[in-house]
C-alpha cells in the first residue's frame, strides 16, 4: 500500500512523450525568421513584432540579421527579376530545416505588378510553406500564418523543399 | 520660381536657325536639331549659366518616325530659373552625350539607354543602370509586352 502511494506520486510528476514530438515542439517554439522586408508588407511584418502584436508569445519575435541564424524566410513584398537571385542565395544560405512564408498578393502572385520587373509569385524562385493574402496582409493575418506553419511543424510534416525533393524521388 | 521671359528671343538671336519654341505653361521650352544639340548645350551652360543638369527623360512616339523625342531638364542655381529643350531621335540613330557638358548627365543617360535604348554617343560607360545586365530588350518602348513573365 505504501510503496504504492509512492510510486503513484512519482507518476504524477512524469510526463511521457516522444523525441520526434518534443523536437518540433521545440523547433515550432523558436521559429526565428530573417530580416528580409522587400516592400510595404514589410511595415505590418515589423509591426507584428512589436508591443501591440507581440510576436514574442510564440517566440518568433528574434529577425535575424544573418541567414544562417534563421530558420524561417517571410517574403514580405513584391521580388523583381533582379532581387530574386539575392532573395535565392539568402534562402540557400539558412541552414535546414527552413521554412518561408509569402506574405501578401505580390510575392503571392505578382499582385497588381503583373509587369516585366515583377516575379509573378515567389514560389517560382523558392519553395513556399505558407501564403498569406492580403495587401498588405494585417499582422494578424500574418500571424494567422505564423500560427498555421507551427502546426504543421508541430505535426511533423516536412518543409516544402523537402516535400518537392521527396516528390522528385531524391533524398531529402 | 520665376521663369527667364527672354532666354528663347536670345538663344534664337545666338542660334540663327533650328530652334523651335514649344508652347508650354511651366518653363521656356525649345526643339533643338541634334546636329546643334551640343553647341548649344556648351551656350546654355556657360553663357546663360545653367549649369545644374536635372534629367533626361524619354518619350517613345511609336509607331511615329523619328520615334523617340529626348527631353532635357536644366536648372539655373543663381536666378533659380528651369529651362527645358527637346531633340528628336530615331531608333538607328544616336544621340549626342550631355557627358562632356554637365557631368550629372552620365547616370540619367544610362537609364534612358536602359529603358528605351537611346544611344549616346560618346558616353564613357553606356551600360545597363537598373535592369540585369544579361537583359534583352528596352522595357518601356511602346512595342515591349505590357505583362509580366508567365512561367507556369
Amino acid at each position: 500500500m505504501g510503496l504504492n502511494s509512492a510510486q503513484k506520486e512519482v507518476e504524477r510528476g512524469i510526463l511521457l512523450t516522444t523525441v520526434d514530438k518534443m523536437s518540433h515542439w521545440a523547433q515550432k517554439s523558436s521559429v526565428w525568421p530573417a530580416t528580409f522586408g522587400l516592400a510595404c508588407c514589410a511595415i505590418e511584418m515589423m509591426s507584428v513584432t512589436s508591443s501591440r502584436y507581440d510576436l514574442a508569445r510564440f517566440g518568433s519575435e528574434a529577425f535575424r540579421a544573418s541567414p544562417r541564424q534563421a530558420d524561417l524566410m517571410i517574403v514580405a513584398g513584391r521580388v523583381s527579376q533582379k532581387m530574386a537571385p539575392v532573395l535565392r542565395t539568402i534562402w540557400e544560405q539558412m541552414p535546414e530545416p527552413k521554412w518561408v512564408i509569402s506574405m501578401g498578393a505580390c510575392a503571392s502572385s505578382g499582385g497588381v505588378f503583373d509587369n516585366y520587373a515583377i516575379i509573378q509569385g515567389v514560389d517560382h524562385v523558392v519553395p513556399v510553406d505558407v501564403y498569406v493574402p492580403g495587401c498588405p496582409p494585417s499582422p494578424e493575418a500574418l500571424m494567422f500564418g505564423i500560427l498555421k506553419l507551427r502546426e504543421k511543424i508541430q505535426m511533423g510534416l516536412p518543409p516544402k523543399y523537402q516535400e518537392v525533393a521527396m516528390a522528385r524521388g531524391g533524398a531529402s | 520660381m520665376t521663369n527667364d521671359v527672354g532666354i528663347i528671343e536670345r538663344l534664337k538671336n545666338h542660334f540663327a536657325e533650328g530652334l523651335e519654341t514649344v508652347t508650354s505653361i511651366d518653363q521656356p521650352t525649345v526643339i533643338v536639331p541634334r546636329g546643334q544639340l551640343l553647341a548649344f548645350a556648351e551656350h546654355l551652360k556657360s553663357v546663360e549659366g545653367y549649369v545644374m543638369f536635372n534629367d533626361v527623360l524619354v518619350v517613345d512616339w511609336f509607331p511615329a518616325r523619328p520615334r523617340f523625342e529626348v527631353v532635357y531638364q536644366v536648372y539655373q542655381p543663381e536666378t533659380r530659373q528651369r529651362f527645358r529643350f527637346k531633340s528628336f531621335v530615331d531608333e538607328s540613330e544616336s544621340m549626342p552625350t550631355m557627358t562632356g557638358v554637365w557631368a550629372g548627365a552620365n547616370w540619367p543617360e544610362r537609364e534612358a539607354f536602359d529603358l528605351f535604348g537611346v544611344v549616346f554617343d560618346g558616353h564613357p560607360d553606356l551600360t545597363r543602370i537598373y535592369l540585369p545586365d544579361d537583359w534583352e530588350g528596352h522595357p518601356l518602348r511602346k512595342d515591349y509586352p505590357t505583362g509580366g513573365n508567365r512561367i507556369d
